[in-house]
């Protein structure tokens, strides 16, 4: 009976062990190997340097450079983030702050539930509802006002299409605030109230206390989250995938189509004919990897331990 | 007495501002959730004009011709999506159990439970093209199975971290009760820490299943896609997401209104999934 105890005590815990093992570490690991030897022969043909600041992507001549595919992912994403951040913080004030308690629940609920909806079906929405809208009203619009501004009027040049930089951001906006807001909300939930109480007793206005108590106390969260939400921005596929029209150029205005290393692999991956192409389309998900990774790992090792530690919240 | 209408003064700034502040809290709260209705019901809409039984019932047919339906699409979500369940429901609890039972003082193990919440949000297209690398290219054709595989490690982080947040609720002291009667460490594990936690357990499961069942990206260069209806999953088999992808990028009008329903039904299906996983957690009272 002893013997068999011990026995599915080293199998259980060998088990286990190798399922952690296996996830926590090896996963990662053999994902990285993958990708980089499926990329060495671009790797080998377009060097490093070269490979990312190529700008022309020509699967005939097989000249591949990632330039273009990379500006459009870190533009896309820069743009819906600066949408998202103030209003996910705005989102997180009135649910935790100002809504009526038994409120409170149900708006939770409801920014979750729109995060819970899957990417696609924000993809597919942007292109046959928020698209014609651009092109028809708010692109034409912006073009005849901000557009006649000297300087900032050249971000809005060319022809209104709906398929363009300014509705893939907008629409990755609208996919990332609920994730931001979750995650700013639930750092702003760790403020102790003792805290705030002190800062009513003081006689602050309630926006006194949230912009000198709350938010400094949830810095760290606030910063974690912003940073956790643009990691999975960059490597967001669906929602914009319908709406960037994936044309490997720099855009000079907002109203041009424009490329990810998202978009660019689902619409070419399968198509790739020869093998440097598939290699080339294996080095960006190869660079969309380090970024991805760098910067979710930045988030949750350096940022939130350091800030955490300073500022007394741990664990976001 | 001019000291006074200073403070007065300073008092309405600090009112309005504060009444300004508040007011665009508000307002951004009500554009947050003007989205959430504004999806939900373009989809409701569109999907409830053009669902029909034979969507369920019928396979596609070639366009122009009516009474096409996804009958391949659905069967082949539900293999595809259940596969990856029953690979990645067992791993993902026990890698979750591993983290909370065993690792609480190890700083390896500590890492490794890091690096898997990292991976909860990774790019789930490059994991596409990992499986792509691995279980595609060697056997020379897309097949269902390798996008049950690639959707199983998608959801393994999120039913781990939350399996290990779930049992690091437990008190210890029901542990230490279990080790005083000199139960193992398998027993304690099974009998003590896993049924207190079931409930939560089970929530992370089926927050895993609804993040799955909404993914596309994985799928596009693994179990690829089929016009046609087929069991067989050595082959590539055709998914809803997939053939959302296709068919609203597709020309025709016909495919476009039966995405808008296949749309209807996988949103409702997954945010009832997520309902009920709220509503678990709510009946045991938990709040992870």
């Amino acid at each position: 009976m002893r013997t068999k105890d011990k026995l599915i005590e080293a199998v259980t815990g060998s088990t286990l062990g190798f399922f952690a093992l296996a996830v926590g570490f090896l996963f990662p690991l053999l994902t990285l190997g993958v990708l980089l030897y499926e990329s060495l022969p671009a790797i080998k043909k377009f060097g490093l340097w070269d490979f990312v600041t190529g700008t022309t992507w020509d699967p005939v001549a097989e000249v591949f450079g990632a330039l273009p595919a990379l500006f459009g992912t870190l533009l896309v994403t820069f743009l819906a983030s600066v949408v998202a951040l103030p209003v996910s913080v705005g989102i997180a004030i009135f649910i935790s702050e100002l809504s009526p308690k038994k409120l409170k629940p149900v708006f939770s609920t409801a920014v979750e539930l729109l995060g819970a909806i899957p990417s696609i079906i924000y993809g597919m929405w942007g292109l046959f509802v928020i698209a014609p809208l651009m092109a028809d009203y708010v692109e034409p619009f912006l073009q005849e006002t901000l557009g006649r501004v000297p300087l900032l009027g050249k971000l809005f040049e060319g022809a209104p299409t709906g398929v363009d930089a300014l509705t893939a951001s907008f629409v990755l906006s609208v996919m990332i605030i609920p994730f931001m807001s979750a995650i700013v909300k639930d750092a702003f939930g760790m403020t102790p109230s003792l805290l705030k109480e002190a800062g009513y007793g003081l006689g602050a206005t309630k926006w006194e206390v949230i912009k000198d108590v709350i938010i400094p106390y949830a810095l760290p969260g606030i910063v974690g989250g912003m940073i956790l939400s643009v990691g999975r921005a960059l490597g967001e596929t669906m929602a914009v995938a319908f709406l960037t029209g994936n044309v490997h150029q720099i855009p000079k205005s907002l109203l041009e189509p424009l490329t990810t290393i998202t978009v660019a692999i689902a619409n070419e991956f399968t198509e790739a004919d020869s093998d440097i192409y598939l290699s080339s389309l294996y080095y960006l998900a190869l660079i969309l990897f380090v970024l991805s990774f760098g910067l979710l790992m930045l988030a949750k090792f350096y940022l939130l331990e350091r800030l955490g530690k300073r500022w007394g919240t741990k664990n976001i | 007495m001019g000291n006074e209408e200073h403070l007065k003064r300073v008092l309405i700034k600090r009112k309005a501002i504060n009444v300004l502040m508040l007011g665009l809290s508000t307002l951004t709260a009500l554009y947050g959730l003007l989205w959430l209705f504004w999806i939900l019901g373009d989809v409701l809409l569109n999907g409830l004009r053009f669902l029909s039984l034979q969507l369920f019932l019928n396979d596609p047919t070639p366009p122009g011709i009516e009474g096409g339906g996804l009958r391949h699409a659905f069967v082949g979500h539900l293999i595809i999506t259940g596969i990856a369940a029953l690979i990645g429901v067992p791993v993902g609890i026990g890698t979750g159990i591993f983290f909370a039972e065993y690792g609480r003082n190890s700083k390896l193990i500590k890492a490794f439970r890091n690096v898997t919440d990292v991976l909860v949000s990774f790019p789930s297209i490059v994991i596409g093209t990992f499986v792509y690398a691995l279980l595609v290219k060697p056997v020379g054709h897309f097949s269902a199975l390798s996008g049950s595989v690639a959707l199983a490690l998608l959801m393994i982080p999120v039913i781990a971290i939350t399996t290990d947040e779930i049992l690091k609720l437990v008190p210890n002291s029901l542990r230490e009760a279990g080790y005083a009667l000199g139960a193992h460490r398998w027993q304690v594990i099974k009998d003590i820490s896993v049924s207190a936690a079931k409930r939560g357990i089970l929530t992370g499961v089926i927050l895993g299943i609804a993040r799955i069942s909404g993914e596309t990206a994985p799928l596009l260069f693994t179990s690829f896609n089929n016009n046609f209806f087929s069991l067989d999953v050595t082959k590539p088999m055709a998914s809803l997401t997939v053939t959302i992808f296709q068919y609203a990028m597709g020309p025709y009008e016909d495919w476009h209104r039966q995405a808008w329903a296949a749309s209807l039904v996988l949103t409702f299906g997954t945010l009832l999934f997520f309902i009920i996983a709220k509503a678990v957690v709510h009946r045991s009272g938990y709040r992870p």
